[in-house]
């Protein structure tokens, strides 16, 4: 078996950890994580701080604006904000 | 001299989010929630000459808001107050069933304790949101909360998907130390 075919360096372990946090990932993608996970403590630690960050999230239930909502108060006070500038 | 200037200019796409994740966990209606931030700006721009500069924007503009909710609260509380004896549980003479049970607390439902933990989570996000560049906050945002997906926000932004990963990646790195720091 060749090494380069389950091998992937640790930058790619992290990409493939955040886009596992979205589930974006493949099963593939999260196979060949779960293997370098296996061996390399540094994968490890930067995988528990990234799943501590989403649970974090999570438990905020932290909300923002959409791109629409945050438009439509922009325009509204620019408006406003206008008059005061003039 | 004072410590902290006014700047309205910065307003919208510094605090917007801030004051909006304070509201909505206080009134819990997105459309209102917009609406007293609307209002909250508004108002800040009208007491502008009253900044002293003693407290920082924020805390500022958190004030004005803080009144907003009250009032929003005060405004509804009449008419709430009054729907609820009409639509009292106890007042229908046919109910059947265990209507006392229905009425007592759900027992996993939060509790003010986890609320008020949440709550300080929350801002602890969005303390350590402020810290990244404009640009790692915003996809974070998109990602993250608003749970977009990575096409969407490439459109929007007019990145590229590899791109979109780096910027998520540093942004998720940083986040993770300043939260780690404060928080876990």
């Amino acid at each position: 078996m060749k090494k380069s075919f389950l091998f992937i360096s640790c930058e790619e372990a992290k990409y493939i950890c955040d886009k596992s946090q979205y589930g974006e990932a493949s099963t593939w993608e999260r196979f060949k994580l779960s293997l370098r996970l296996s061996w390399c403590h540094i994968t490890r630690y930067y995988s528990r701080k990234n799943n501590k960050l989403t649970d974090a999230v999570q438990k905020a239930e932290v909300n923002c604006l959409k791109t629409d909502e945050r438009t439509k108060i922009k325009e509204q006070f620019e408006k406003e904000l206008a008059k005061y500038q003039k | 001299m004072s410590r902290h200037q006014i700047d309205p200019n910065n307003w919208i796409s510094q605090y917007s989010d801030y004051l909006f994740n304070y509201t909505i966990t206080r009134v819990s209606d997105r459309a209102i929630a917009q609406d007293l931030v609307s209002e909250t700006f508004l108002a800040g721009l009208k007491s502008m000459v009253n900044f002293k500069g003693d407290a920082s924007e924020r805390t500022w503009l958190v004030s004005i808001l803080k009144r907003k909710i009250i009032d929003h609260y005060r405004k509804i509380n009449s008419k709430k107050g009054r729907a609820e004896v009409r639509m009292g549980y106890s007042n229908y003479s046919d109910a059947e069933g265990d209507w006392l049970e229905e009425k007592i607390a759900d027992p996993f439902d939060k509790t003010a304790e986890d609320k008020l933990e949440n709550s300080e989570l929350g801002d602890a996000i969005y303390d350590c949101l402020d810290k990244l560049p404009q640009k790692q906050a915003e996809v974070f945002k998109m990602k993250t909360i608003l749970g977009y997906d990575t096409q969407t926000i490439c459109n929007e932004l007019d990145i590229t998907a590899s791109n979109l990963w780096v910027i998520i990646h540093r942004a998720r790195a940083a986040l993770a130390d300043c939260i780690g720091k404060n928080w876990f």
